[in-house]
C-alpha cells in the first residue's frame, strides 16, 4: 500500500503495535535541557531506573542562562541551580552534556542538525514543544511532556497513538526571496489554517517553494508547524539535506551508505492519501506581521489591524480573542501595521538564529543605525553561529548600528533568562510565540522574519522590506 | 499515581478560547526543579495584579469556586509550549476534571501521566455546561457525567482510561515488554552519539 513518508518513519519505529493501545515507538535521539528534565531525573532515582540509551542522548542548556558574559557567575540563583542539577543529572546517569562553557552549546534545536545529531529517518523527541524544528531533515520530531522524557530515558521509546498525515503544498515562486522568507510562508500558513489546524496530525510540507528553500529555512517552517497545533512537521530529505549533514561532528562514518538507503526509502509514494491538504502559492505572499496574542493573528505589512468582527467572520469565540488580544496589545483597529511603533527588537530564538538569518539581517543594518527610541539585541542560536558570524564580520556590522551581540540561548523568546520585556513594551521579534507575557509579563510581540525585524530596529515602526534595497 | 475516582463537584466556567501553556503557567515559574507546588502560580498572570494581589473580576478568585473541582472550558486548551508544568499546576490547585470541545496533543497526552482527566464533547454539551451552576458528577468508570438534568457520555480511549482508573505507572507497563524492545535494538542500526 503507498505511503506518506511520515507513515514509512512511524512503521520502521513500530515496537510493539496494538489494536487497543497506543503503540510503542523507539526514539533514535533524545535531546535534553535544564527546565523540562529535572523531575524526570528525579523520577528516576526515586524508582531506581537507569537510562537505557546514554549514548542516545544529548543534552544542553539553553532556556534560562544568561547571554552576558560567560565569564561571569550567573546572576539568578534559581537557574544556577536549574543548571547545577542537570550538571549533576547528566553525570550521573553518564549522558553527553554541552554546557554553558562548551563551543557546542547553543538552542537545542540548533545545535541538533548543526552537529549532525539529526538524521533523516530517525525519530527525535525533546522536552520542548519546537522540537518540530528537526523534521527540516526528514525526521519524526516532536515534543513531549517531563513524564514522557522520563519513560524516554527509562525505556528510550514512547506510548503513541498515530497522529494522521497533513499535506501543505506550498507552490509558486516568491518574486523576491529575500524579501519574502520561510517566516512568512509559516506565518501565512497559520494565520490561513488556524492555531489548532494541524492538531493530531504531523504535517508534510511539499512543493516547489519548499524544494526551492534552503535547510535552515526548511527548519524555520517545520519549526512552527506546533504553532498550528501539529505534533510534528517534516520534508522529504533531497540532496540539500544530505549535504547540510556531511562531515559534521557527529555524521556516522558510513554516511555515505546511509544516504543511498534514505534516497531509496525516504519520500511519499506517489499513490500514498494524506488525512488532510491544504494548498498556498507563495507568488503573492507579502511580508506577515502579527498584530494579536496567538501565531494565527498575523496580516500582511501593507494591512492595517484587523476589526474583531471582520477577523471573526461570525465565531463568536474569535471575536472575543481578537478584541482582547487588541486591548492586551494596545492596538486600534484600523491602524496601519507600518505606523507602528516598537520600542525593543529580538533577532532570535529557534525559529530565526540561525547564520543564514543573521546575513539576511546584516543586509539591512549594514551602514545604518538603530533607532534612537529602540533597543534591539541579536542572540546566536549557538556558539557556533556566534563564531561563524564573527569569522564573517557580522558583529561588527551589529554592533557598529548599536545592536547588541549577545551569547547564545532561547533569550528573550520566552524570558526565562534576564533578557525580557519590560511590561508594555512592544517588540519586533523573530521568535514564535506572541501568546500575553511570552517574553515578559505585560510585554507586547509582533513576530516578524529576521529581516522585518531589522528594518523596523532602524525605522522605529514596522516598514514593506520589499521596498528596501536588499542586494 | 493514586487511582482516579469518582469526581463530583460544581464546575468552574472559564469561558475562554485558545488558552495557552504559557497563561497556565507562565515561564518564570518554569525554573523549579520538583514537581510540587505549582498550584499557586495557576494562570499566576490573570489571577494576581503585579503587587500579588488577587484581580477580583477572574474567574478562580470569585469564592464560589473555591472547591471546584472540575474546569470547562472552550477549544484548544493547552496549546503552545510542551511544560508538564501546566498540568502540575492544574492538578496541585486542586482541578481532577477539564472539560473542553478540544485540547492541544501534548497537553491532553500530560494529563494522563499526572491523575487530571481531560473530556471532550462537543461544543453544544460544553454550552450547556457552563450553564450548569450546581454540582456534577463525573464518573470515569462509566463513562458519564451526571448533571441535575441529565446523562451525558463521553469517549475515553481505553488504554488511558485503566492508566487512570487504576493509577498505573507507564514506565513500568513499558518495561514489561523490554525483550521486544531489545530484539528491536538487535535489528535496528542507530547510529550512536559516542
Amino acid at each position: 500500500m503507498p505511503q506518506t513518508l511520515f507513515e514509512k518513519i512511524w512503521d520502521s519505529h513500530v515496537v510493539v503495535e496494538s489494536d487497543n493501545n497506543p503503540s510503542i515507538i523507539y526514539i533514535d535521539r533524545h535531546l535534553v535541557h535544564e527546565v523540562t528534565s529535572p523531575q524526570a531525573f528525579e523520577e528516576l532515582r526515586l524508582n531506581k531506573r537507569r537510562v537505557r540509551r546514554p549514548d542516545l542522548t544529548i543534552a544542553t542548556m539553553d532556556h534560562n542562562v544568561p547571554t552576558s558574559d560567560r565569564s561571569l557567575p550567573i546572576v539568578d540563583q534559581i537557574s544556577e541551580v536549574q543548571i547545577k542539577t542537570l550538571e549533576k543529572n547528566c553525570q550521573d546517569f553518564g549522558i553527553q552534556l554541552f554546557d554553558i562553557k562548551s563551543p557546542y552549546q547553543g538552542i537545542v534545536h540548533v545545535i541538533g542538525p548543526q552537529l549532525g545529531i539529526t538524521l533523516p529517518g530517525t525519530t527525535i523527541v525533546c522536552g520542548d514543544s519546537h522540537t518540530s524544528t528537526h523534521g527540516a531533515f526528514g525526521a519524526l520530531a516532536f515534543g513531549i511532556g517531563t513524564s514522557e522524557v522520563e519513560h524516554v530515558l527509562a525505556t528510550q521509546t514512547i506510548r503513541m497513538e498515530k497522529p494522521k498525515p497533513f499535506e501543505i503544498k506550498v507552490v509558486g515562486k516568491r518574486k523576491n526571496p529575500h524579501a519574502i522568507t520561510a517566516k512568512d510562508i509559516i506565518l501565512s500558513i497559520i494565520r490561513h489554517i488556524g492555531i489548532n489546524g494541524g492538531t493530531g496530525t504531523v504535517i508534510e510540507y511539499r512543493g516547489e517553494a519548499i524544494s526551492d528553500l534552503t535547510m535552515e529555512q526548511r527548519m524555520t517552517i517545520c519549526n512552527m508547524s506546533i504553532e498550528a497545533g501539529a505534533r510534528a512537521g517534516l520534508v522529504a530529505p533531497d540532496e540539500k539535506t544530505f549535504d547540510y549533514l556531511r562531515g559534521r561532528k557527529f555524521t556516522p562514518k558510513n554516511y555515505d551508505d546511509l544516504v543511498s538507503q534514505w534516497q531509496e526509502t525516504l519520500y511519499t509514494d506517489s499513490n500514498a492519501s494524506f488525512a488532510k491538504s491544504f494548498t498556498i502559492d507563495v507568488s503573492n505572499i507579502a511580508p506577515q506581521v502579527s498584530w494579536g496574542t496567538n501565531p494565527a493573528m498575523v496580516c500582511d505589512v501593507t494591512e492595517s489591524v484587523p476589526f474583531p468582527e471582520e477577523y471573526a467572520k461570525g465565531n463568536e469565540d474569535q471575536r472575543k480573542a481578537a478584541e482582547k488580544a487588541l486591548q492586551y496589545m494596545s492596538l486600534k483597529a484600523g491602524t496601519k501595521m507600518t505606523e507602528i511603533e516598537i520600542d525593543r527588537v529580538f533577532i532570535g530564538s529557534c525559529t530565526n538564529s540561525r547564520i543564514e538569518d543573521l546575513i539576511e539581517a546584516s543586509k539591512v543594518i549594514k551602514g545604518k543605525n538603530v533607532s534612537s527610541k529602540v533597543r534591539a539585541m541579536i542572540v546566536p542560536g549557538s556558539q557556533m553561529v556566534k563564531k561563524q558570524a564573527e569569522e564573517m564580520g557580522l558583529d561588527k556590522i551589529f554592533k557598529d548600528a548599536n545592536f547588541e551581540w549577545r551569547e547564545s540561548g532561547c533569550s528573550m523568546c520566552l524570558g526565562m533568562n534576564p533578557d525580557i520585556l519590560a511590561p508594555g513594551e512592544r517588540c519586533a521579534s523573530t521568535s514564535n510565540r506572541n501568546f500575553e507575557g511570552r517574553q515578559g509579563t505585560g510585554g507586547r510581540t509582533h513576530l516578524v522574519s529576521p529581516i522585518m525585524a531589522a528594518a523596523a530596529a532602524i525605522k522605529g515602526h514596522f516598514v514593506d522590506v520589499r521596498e528596501m534595497d536588499l542586494n | 499515581m493514586e487511582p482516579f475516582r469518582k469526581i463530583k463537584s460544581i464546575v468552574t466556567p472559564f469561558d475562554k478560547v485558545n488558552v495557552d501553556t504559557d497563561q497556565i503557567v507562565p515561564k518564570q515559574f518554569l525554573k523549579l526543579i520538583h514537581k510540587t507546588g505549582f498550584g499557586k502560580f495557576l494562570f499566576y498572570n490573570w489571577r494576581f495584579d503585579n503587587n500579588g494581589n488577587q484581580i477580583p473580576s477572574f474567574i478562580l478568585n470569585d469564592p464560589k469556586y473555591k472547591n471546584s473541582k472540575i474546569l470547562i472550558t472552550r477549544d484548544n486548551f493547552g496549546c503552545g509550549s510542551s511544560r508538564e508544568h501546566a498540568v502540575w499546576a492544574l492538578k496541585d490547585y486542586g482541578f481532577f476534571v477539564i472539560i473542553a470541545p478540544s485540547f492541544a496533543d501534548i497537553f491532553y497526552s500530560n494529563c494522563f501521566k499526572n491523575g487530571l482527566l481531560p473530556i471532550i464533547l462537543d461544543s453544544k454539551t460544553v454550552d450547556s455546561l457552563f450553564q450548569t451552576s450546581s454540582e456534577i458528577e463525573v464518573d470515569l468508570e462509566a463513562q458519564k457525567i451526571t448533571t441535575p438534568t441529565k446523562t451525558i457520555s463521553f469517549e475515553i480511549d481505553g488504554h488511558r482510561k485503566q492508566i487512570l482508573l487504576k493509577g498505573l505507572d507507564d514506565i513500568a507497563m513499558t518495561l514489561e515488554y523490554e525483550d521486544e524492545i531489545s530484539d528491536y535494538e538487535k535489528q535496528a542500526t542507530i547510529p550512536s552519539l559516542l
